[in-house]
């Protein structure tokens, strides 16, 4: 019987970090459609977890595959590749401070060299979606902590890829805000997109098993487990 | 999925939205124009420098091959008596093609950079001298001195091995010597801009991962720091060699009494060699500029 592949897959992965092992024996298939959110305290491994999970770090032992590719045998084109499908949105989310906010959500497509799809239209509807239609001629330093999260999120789906892997994206933000992006993200679940939010919020994702069907992954003790229903 | 087409490719092309994710200023912008700059106005002169030797030591080789000088010092009753002899003597000889007194006019004009337009030159005891051109075949210079020696006691054949030889030599040298300079210059440019661009990337870290998170490869991401240090390469060395260029043709002309100085700088066409300087250093910057990023990537997951 042939063993069922989600789009990301961890089998007895451990990773080691200036010598001691953060992460340990993880074995993980993160199913496409799903919405997962990962706990655990801070330092516990949730940002190296996602690293991992778009092929920024590769195990020191055990064996990730990334839509059936395993990274250490992907080139670094094949890895930018990959990342195509993989949408990201880290909690201090980078941007190119001297390009303003729909330049910078354009970007992954000028990357890709699509550009002539980034017509007014598409991108107007994207910066509405999230709420900053006013804010596209801004520059990243002027955004708040919120819109700065917001364009992040933008820029995270305009490849529309399989995957989003959000990373503490509520950290910088209020309550009001943070529902709103979890808002979205759910959105984009619904739209059939695989969510996986790392967070040690429990109230958020307490908010968010009201509104969708959400798996939460738990690390504890460097291995990851599925939390119960007890948070 | 999207599918990637046209994200790799020349990195100097018309595509400007990949210029554009590079910070349009920074040290290392000035420091690469700069560099650039100040690299091509040397090239420049080294250039001039090594022209200026090249024809010089043509010059010297062109004055002085075939040709020679036959000095004849005898009291003032015997000169005439004597120069008849040595012409006589000359025409003579196989492998000379002319030989010709020089008049004391044209003495006195050969003398007067040094003594000025007074000097009494019919009234002193200055040898007088006779042009030697040798035809193809040459003559025997050895047999022509003891001829010499023997019919006219007064004469000194110069034949101007004795320095000819040193100083096309010297100026042969100081060509090589420029073009060497260039090609240090060269070198040098390559390695200021190879540390301009190893700056820029390390000050523009964040672009750089930014641009890696969303999937941009490795040929795109060098492509927005070459074209950019290529470019800015280009604009330098375009001053650069303006400016060297300004500064040569203002230098003094052969008319002026500045001597050391006088026909050093460009001839008709060899200005167009010019052209060919901001192309030049810009493809240097370009190769620097490519290795340097991609060396820089491979360092970044």
């Amino acid at each position: 019987m042939l063993k069922e592949h989600g789009l990301i897959d961890l089998e007895n992965v451990a990773y080691t970090y200036s010598g001691g092992e953060l992460l340990s024996e993880m074995t993980l298939s993160i199913a496409s459609g799903a919405f997962y959110f990962l706990t655990g305290p801070s330092g516990s491994g949730k940002t190296t977890f996602l690293k991992m999970c778009y092929g920024a770090l590769v195990p020191t032992t055990g064996t990730i595959t990334i839509f059936g590719q395993d990274p250490r045998k992907m080139t670094r084109d094949d890895i930018a590749l990959t990342r195509r499908r993989i949408g990201v949105v880290h909690q201090d989310c980078q941007f190119l401070d001297h390009l303003n906010v729909v330049d910078n959500i354009a970007l992954p497509l000028a990357a890709a060299g699509q550009d002539t799809l980034a017509d007014g239209a598409n991108l107007k509807e994207l910066l509405n979606w999230v709420g900053l239609g006013h804010r596209a001629d801004a520059l990243p330093p002027e955004l708040s902590g919120g819109e700065r999260q917001r364009a992040a999120l933008a820029r995270a789906v305009i490849m529309s890829p399989d995957i989003i892997l959000a990373d503490e994206p509520t950290g910088n933000v209020d309550w009001e805000m943070s529902q709103r992006l979890l808002q979205l993200l759910v959105e984009l679940n619904r739209m059939g997109k695989t969510v996986v939010i790392a967070s040690h919020d429990l109230s958020l994702i307490r908010a968010a098993k009201t509104e969708v069907q959400a798996r939460v992954l738990r690390i504890y003790n460097k291995r990851v487990q599925l939390a119960g229903a007890n948070l | 999925m999207t599918t990637p087409n046209d994200d790799s490719g020349f990195p100097i092309s018309h595509d400007t939205s990949r210029d554009r994710v590079v910070p349009p200023t920074g040290f290392t912008a000035g420091l690469t124009t700069f560099t650039s700059a100040a690299m091509a106005f040397l090239v420049v002169f080294a250039l001039a420098l090594a022209l200026a030797a090249n024809r010089l030591s043509d010059r010297w080789s062109a004055a002085l091959a075939g040709g020679a000088t036959l000095r004849i010092s005898a009291p003032a009753e015997q000169m005439g008596s004597q120069l008849a002899q040595a012409i006589k003597v000359l025409k003579t000889t196989p492998g000379i093609a002319e030989a010709r007194v020089i008049t004391p006019d044209e003495q006195q004009a050969l003398l007067e950079p040094w003594f000025g337009p007074d000097l009494p030159v019919d009234a002193l005891p200055i040898p007088r001298l006779i042009d030697i051109r040798e035809d193809s075949r040459g003559y025997d210079a050895q047999g022509l001195r003891l001829r010499l020696a023997a019919e006219v006691p007064g004469a000194v054949l110069d034949d101007h091995s004795r320095w000819q030889g040193p100083l096309v030599k010297a100026a042969q040298r100081v060509w090589a010597l420029g073009l060497f300079a260039i090609v240090l210059m060269a070198a040098t440019s390559a390695a200021m801009i190879t540390l301009a661009t190893r700056a820029a990337m390390a000050a523009n870290a964040q672009v750089v991962a930014v641009l890696r998170l969303i999937g941009a490869r490795d040929s795109y991401i060098a492509a927005a720091f070459v074209r950019r240090f290529t470019l800015r390469a280009l604009f330098g060395a375009a001053i650069g060699t303006g400016v060297g260029a300004l500064a040569v043709y203002l230098l003094p002309s052969k008319n002026d009494q500045a001597m050391i100085l006088s026909g050093l700088g460009f001839q008709q066409l060899q200005w167009l060699w010019l052209l060919t300087l901001p192309p030049i250093i810009a493809v240097v910057a370009f190769f620097a500029t490519r290795q340097a990023t991609r060396r820089e990537l491979r360092r970044l997951r």
